[in-house]
C-alpha cells in the first residue's frame, strides 16, 4: 500500500505570509519593459546530513535556504535575478534587475493567478523537517552493524544519511500558481575490505522522494549486503582487457546509458540551438523497433518524480523513443514556446538562484522481449557490467561514456572472471542503433543519482531492462 | 587589512553576535563565518543577448563544538528571528550526537597574522566592468570565432559567456582567530558548435581570466582559439588499442593529478582508503613530479593567507622529486591520526613546470595522443586504477595528424607517474590548478 502525506497547505502563504498581492506587484515590476513570460520561484529548504565512520557519528549539519528568483523571457533570452529574503523592496529590485532583457518593450500586467491542480508522487507519511535526530541515528547505527558485521575483511565502513524538505512555489505572468512540498532522502554506504595486502572499496546509495518509514530492516538488510558483495569481489577482480567488445548491461543503474547516450541530447535547448546530434531528427528511426525510451516525472516516490516542474507545469511521462522512432523532445518554457508546443514539465532548476532549463526526470527503457539469460547466453566474448559510477556526454559530437566498478567476462555465454574499473565510451546514435536485445526485466535504480548540466545539479533516476549492446570500447589494460 | 574592502559592517556585527549566541546558549567553542558576494553574467549566442544574470548574495556557517560533539551548519535566511532559531535548532541536534575526542578548534599557536593585500586578490576596479564593455567582449570574441572559421567548417553556434564578481567574508573562532578575504573574478569564455560529417556537431571552447580584469588577454585570442579548437575536431576517428606515448595540455591535466591528490588527504589515510598508504617518504613518481601548494601566490585564484581551520597559509611540498611528502591532513584527521596537521585543501596547486613548450614536445612524440580535454571516467582511491575517455589529436612522428575521440586511457596511478617523463613550460593560468602539459609513456590507449 503506498503511503502518502496529506496534501500540504501553501508553506509560503500559511506561514511566511506571502500572498497574491505581492506576487502581482514583484511580476508587474519584472514586466515593466514587457516580456513574453515572467516567473517569481520562491523557495525554503531545510536539509540535514549525519554520517558515521568508524561506527559513531563523526558529522552532522543542518541547512537552511530561503529565496526568491526572478525570470523575464523575452523571445529567447532570459534575465534571471535572486533575492534572498521575502522583503518587498529586495523583490521589486530583483525584478528590475531581470526586467532589464526585455529593455525597450511596453509595460503588460500579470493575469489573476489560479492554483494549478497538482497530483501527489511522493512517498510519505511525515516530512522530514519531524524527524528528530534520535530517529535518524537507529538507522545509521543499523546499517553500519549489517555491514561490518558480515565480513572480518571489512576493514572500514562509511555511512550517511541526507535528506530534505524543500519548499517551492512559481508563480508566473499568465496567472499559474503552483505550490509543491518536496521531499528527498539519499541514505549512502561505503567500505573498505583486505585481505592479503590487497584493498578494494565501494560504495552503494538508495534514494527517494520518500519518508522514514520507508528504511525498514530489511531494505537496510538489502543495501548492506550489495554492498558487501560488490566489494568483496573487487579483491579477485581484474581489469578487463581494452578495445571494442560487445557488452551486456546489467538491469537497473545501466539506464545511465540512456541518460548519457540519448536523454541530454533531446533535452530541447540543445535543438534549439542546433548543437545537438540528435537536432532535426524527430520522426526518425535511430534504434532497432523493439527500443522504447522515457523520461518520466509520475512514478511514485522515485528520485526523480516531480509533481509539477520547476516553472509550474505537472510533470508527465514523455516518449522520447517510440519503437526506434525519435518522438519528441524534453521541454521548458523557452523551448516549448520556440517549437509552438505545449512544455512536457522538464523545467528544472538547481535553485532559485539558478535558470530553469529542460532537464530529465526518470529516464529508462521499456521493457523488451528478450530474456537476460538468453542475453547473456549469446555473448561468445564480452563484458557484463554489472555496478556503474558516473557517466558524460558530448552533445553535439555523441560522444558519451560511463564507468563500470563491477563487472565479469563473458566467455561462451557464461559469465566467469569478475572485471573492476573500467570507461565505456562510444557514440550515442551509433550505440542505439547497434542495441542487440533487450530483456522483460526492467528495474528503476533506487540510487542516488545527481544530474549535472551548466553548473546545476538535479536529482534523477534511471532505469533499464537487460540490454545488449553490439560494440563498445571498454578502457581496459593489457 | 589594508587594501581590500572588508565585509559590510552589519554583516560583520551579525558574525559576532552569532557567535556569542551561540556560546551563550551553551556551546563550548563555536566558529562562524560570514560571506557576500556579487555576480554578474551576460551571455550572448549568435549575435544576441541569451542571458543577463546578476545577483548579490549573503550566507553564514556555524560550526559547533559541544561537550567533543560537532556539526558543521550553513543558513541564508538572515533575519534575525529566523537566525535565532537556526542557532538553537542546531545546539539542539548537535546536544543528541556522540562525542568525538578529536573535534575542536585548531590549537591557537597554528594560528597566524592574516594581512590579505599581499596576495593581491581585490581587483582595485573590483567587480564593475561597464556594460557597454562587456558587450564590447562578447562581440568581438564573437567575431574572431566567426572569422576564423571563414574558410573551414559550417558554423552551428557561437555562444560567448562574460562573468564578473566579487566576494568578501570573514572567519571567527572562539578562541580568538579573526580571518578575512576578498577577492573578484573577471572570466570570458568562448563555446563553438560546428558541422561534421552526418548529425556530428563537434564542440569546443576557449576560457579565460582571473582575479583581476587585465589577465584577461584580448577577446579576439580567446574567440580564436575556441574555433581553431572546435574546427580541429571534424573528422575525428579512434586509433588501435595499444601502449602509446600520452600527452596531457595543460588545461586537462587537472583530472589527473586531482585523482592523484584524491588520495593524499588525511581523510583517505584515516579512512584505509588510500592508494598511497604505505608510500609515504617512498618515490611513485619520476622526479618530474614536483608538486607543491602554494597559498601566498599573488593574485592567484586559489591564494588565501588562512585555511578553513584558520591555519595560517604557508608553502607545502606534496610530491618532491617523485617522493609522496606531505598529505593534505586538517587539524580533525591530525588529532586521529596523532600528526601535525598540514592543511585539509589545496589553494593553489604547483607543478614545477619544465622548459619545452607544448609544440616542443609534440615534436619529440613519435606515436601517441595529445589530450585535450578527458570525458567521464573515474579513479579507485583504495587502488589507484583509473579509466577515463579522452579528446584530443593523434601524433605521429612528431606531428599532429588527426583528431581522436571515442577513446580511453586505463593504468594505475603507481604505474602513471613512474612514465612522466615532460613536462612543459606552459602552466595553465587561468585556475588554481597551475599545472603544465604532462608526457607519459607507454600508457595503454582503449580504442579499436
Amino acid at each position: 500500500m503506498s503511503q502518502k502525506l496529506k496534501t500540504p497547505i501553501n508553506f509560503f502563504e500559511g506561514t511566511l505570509g506571502t500572498d497574491d498581492g505581492l506576487y502581482r506587484r514583484v511580476l508587474e515590476a519584472a514586466l515593466m519593459h514587457g516580456g513574453d513570460h515572467a516567473d517569481l520561484y520562491f523557495q525554503q529548504r531545510t536539509s540535514q546530513s549525519i554520517a558515521l565512520e568508524d561506527h559513531e557519528v563523526r558529522r552532522a549539519s543542518l541547512g537552511e535556504d530561503l529565496g526568491v528568483g526572478v525570470r523575464v523571457v523575452h523571445g529567447d533570452a532570459t534575465g534571471l535575478a535572486f533575492c534572498e529574503s521575502l522583503d518587498e523592496k529586495a523583490l521589486i529590485e530583483a525584478a528590475r534587475v531581470a526586467s532589464g532583457i526585455a529593455r525597450g518593450g511596453s509595460p503588460r500586467a500579470p493575469r489573476p493567478f489560479e492554483d494549478v491542480a497538482l497530483e501527489s508522487r511522493y512517498a510519505l507519511l511525515r516530512g522530514w523537517e519531524e524527524v528528530s535526530t534520535e530517529e535518524r541515528l537507529p538507522l545509521l547505527e543499523s546499517l553500519d552493524t549489517s555491514i561490518s558485521a558480515q565480513d572480518p575483511r571489512i576493514i572500514k565502513v562509511s555511512v550517511s544519511l541526507r535528506d530534505s524538505a524543500n519548499h517551492v512555489m512559481i508563480v508566473d505572468a499568465e496567472g499559474r500558481k503552483a505550490y509543491d512540498y518536496r521531499p528527498m532522502v539519499v541514505c549512502s554506504a561505503s567500505c573498505v575490505v583486505e585481505h592479503e595486502g590487497r584493498r578494494e572499496e565501494n560504495s552503494t546509495s538508495i534514494s527517494g522522494r520518500e519518508g522514514i518509514e520507508s528504511f525498514d530492516e530489511a531494505r537496510l538488510h538489502e543495501m548492506a549486503d550489495r554492498l558487501v558483495a560488490r566489494t568483496l569481489v573487487l579483491l579477485e577482480a581484474e581489469r578487463p582487457p581494452p578495445g571494442e567488445l560487445p557488452v551486456v548491461l546489467a538491469a537497473g543503474a545501466a539506464g545511465i546509458l540512456l541518460h548519457e547516450a540519448i536523454g541530454h541530447g533531446m533535452e530541447a535547448d540543445f535543438n534549439r540551438k542546433g548543437t545537438s546530434i540528435y537536432s532535426d531528427a524527430v520522426g526518425e528511426a535511430i534504434a532497432p523497433a523493439f527500443v522504447s525510451v522515457v523520461d518520466d516525472g509520475t512514478q511514485e516516490g522515485l528520485r526523480g518524480a516531480l509533481n509539477v516542474d520547476d516553472e509550474g507545469y505537472p510533470a508527465q511521462r514523455t516518449v522520447l523513443v517510440e519503437d526506434g522512432i525519435l518522438r519528441g523532445y524534453l521541454h521548458d518554457v523557452i523551448s516549448a514556446r520556440h517549437y509552438g508546443l505545449a512544455p512536457t514539465g522538464n523545467g528544472r532548476r538547481q535553485s532559485f538562484r539558478h535558470l530553469p532549463l529542460p532537464r530529465m526526470r526518470s529516464t529508462y527503457m521499456l521493457p523488451g522481449p528478450h530474456a537476460a539469460e538468453e542475453i547473456i547466453r549469446s555473448v561468445k566474448r564480452g563484458i557484463y557490467a554489472q555496478s556503474f559510477t558516473n557517466g558524460q556526454v558530448r552533445i553535439g559530437a555523441g560522444d558519451f561514456t560511463f564507468y563500470i566498478k563491477n563487472g565479469y567476462l563473458i566467455e561462451d555465454g557464461k559469465l566467469t572472471a569478475p572485471i573492476k574499473e573500467a570507461n565505456i565510451i562510444g557514440n550515442g546514435p551509433e550505440v542505439l542503433r547497434d542495441v542487440k536485445m533487450v530483456g522483460d526485466d526492467l528495474l528503476m535504480d533506487q540510487g542516488g543519482w545527481t544530474c549535472g548540466k551548466d553548473g546545476q545539479s538535479v536529482p534523477v533516476t534511471v532505469g533499464m531492462p537487460t540490454v545488449k549492446l553490439g560494440g563498445v570500447t571498454v578502457g581496459g589494460v593489457g | 587589512m589594508s587594501d581590500q574592502p572588508r565585509v559590510d559592517a552589519d554583516l560583520a556585527a551579525l558574525a559576532e553576535d552569532t557567535l556569542k549566541l551561540a556560546q551563550a546558549r551553551g556551546a563550548g567553542e563555536v566558529a562562524v563565518g560570514v560571506g557576500q558576494s556579487r555576480f554578474t553574467e551576460i551571455k550572448r549566442r549568435d549575435g544576441a543577448i541569451e542571458v543577463l544574470r546578476a545577483s548579490t548574495s549573503r550566507g553564514l556557517s556555524l560550526t559547533l563544538y559541544l561537550d567533543g560533539r560537532f556539526s558543521s551548519n550553513g543558513t541564508s535566511y538572515l533575519e534575525p528571528a529566523a537566525l535565532s532559531r537556526f542557532v538553537d535548532e542546531a545546539l539542539a541536534m548537535t546536544r543528541r550526537l556522540q562525542p568525538d575526542p578529536h573535534r575542536g578548534l585548531a590549537d591557537p599557536s597554528l594560528y597566524g597574522p592574516t594581512p590579505g593585500a599581499e596576495i593581491d586578490t581585490w581587483d582595485p576596479r573590483g567587480d564593475v566592468l561597464p556594460m557597454e564593455r562587456r558587450h564590447e567582449l562578447l562581440e568581438e570574441a564573437e567575431l574572431a570565432a566567426r572569422e576564423h572559421l571563414m574558410d573551414g567548417p559550417v558554423v552551428v553556434s557561437v555562444s560567448v559567456s562574460q562573468t564578473s564578481q566579487a566576494s568578501r567574508s570573514l572567519q571567527l573562532h572562539s578562541n580568538g582567530f579573526a580571518g578575512e578575504h576578498a577577492q573578484t573574478g573577471h572570466y570570458l569564455g568562448v563555446g563553438v558548435t560546428v558541422r561534421d560529417e552526418g548529425a556530428r556537431r563537434p564542440q569546443d571552447h576557449d576560457f579565460a581570466g582571473g582575479c583581476h580584469f587585465d589577465i584577461l588577454p584580448a577577446a579576439a585570442t580567446i574567440g580564436h582559439e575556441a574555433a581553431r579548437r572546435a574546427a580541429f575536431q571534424v573528422g575525428a576517428r579512434k586509433l588501435k588499442s595499444g601502449s602509446m606515448t600520452l600527452l596531457v595540455e595543460s588545461r586537462a591535466a587537472s583530472r589527473l593529478v586531482g585523482t592523484l591528490l584524491g588520495a593524499a588527504t588525511g581523510q583517505a589515510l584515516d579512512q584505509r582508503r588510500s592508494f598511497l598508504q604505505e608510500h609515504e617518504g617512498e618515490a611513485v613518481g619520476s622526479p618530474l613530479l614536483d608538486l607543491f601548494d602554494d597559498p601566498l601566490l599573488p593574485r592567484g585564484v586559489g591564494s588565501r593567507t588562512f585555511d578553513g581551520d584558520g591555519l595560517v597559509a604557508r608553502r607545502l611540498s606534496l610530491f618532491s622529486r617523485g617522493v609522496f611528502e606531505n598529505p593534505l591532513i586538517g587539524v580533525y584527521y591530525g588529532r586521529k591520526l596523532e600528526r601535525s596537521p598540514t592543511t585539509a585543501s589545496t589553494s593553489n596547486l604547483v607543478l614545477t613546470p619544465g622548459e619545452a613548450s607544448l609544440d616542443e614536445l609534440v615534436k619529440e612524440i613519435d606515436h601517441g595522443v595529445l589530450v585535450t580535454s578527458f570525458i567521464g571516467g573515474n579513479s579507485s582511491m583504495a587502488t589507484g586504477d583509473f579509466s577515463f575517455g579522452i579528446v584530443g589529436e593523434a601524433i605521429a612522428g612528431g606531428e599532429r595528424v588527426h583528431p581522436v575521440s571515442e577513446m580511453n586511457v586505463s593504468g594505475n596511478h603507481l604505474e602513471l607517474w613512474k612514465r612522466l617523463v615532460a613536462v612543459g613550460n606552459d602552466p595553465y593560468a587561468y585556475g588554481s590548478r597551475v599545472l603544465p602539459s604532462l608526457r607519459f609513456d607507454d600508457v595503454t590507449l582503449s580504442g579499436s
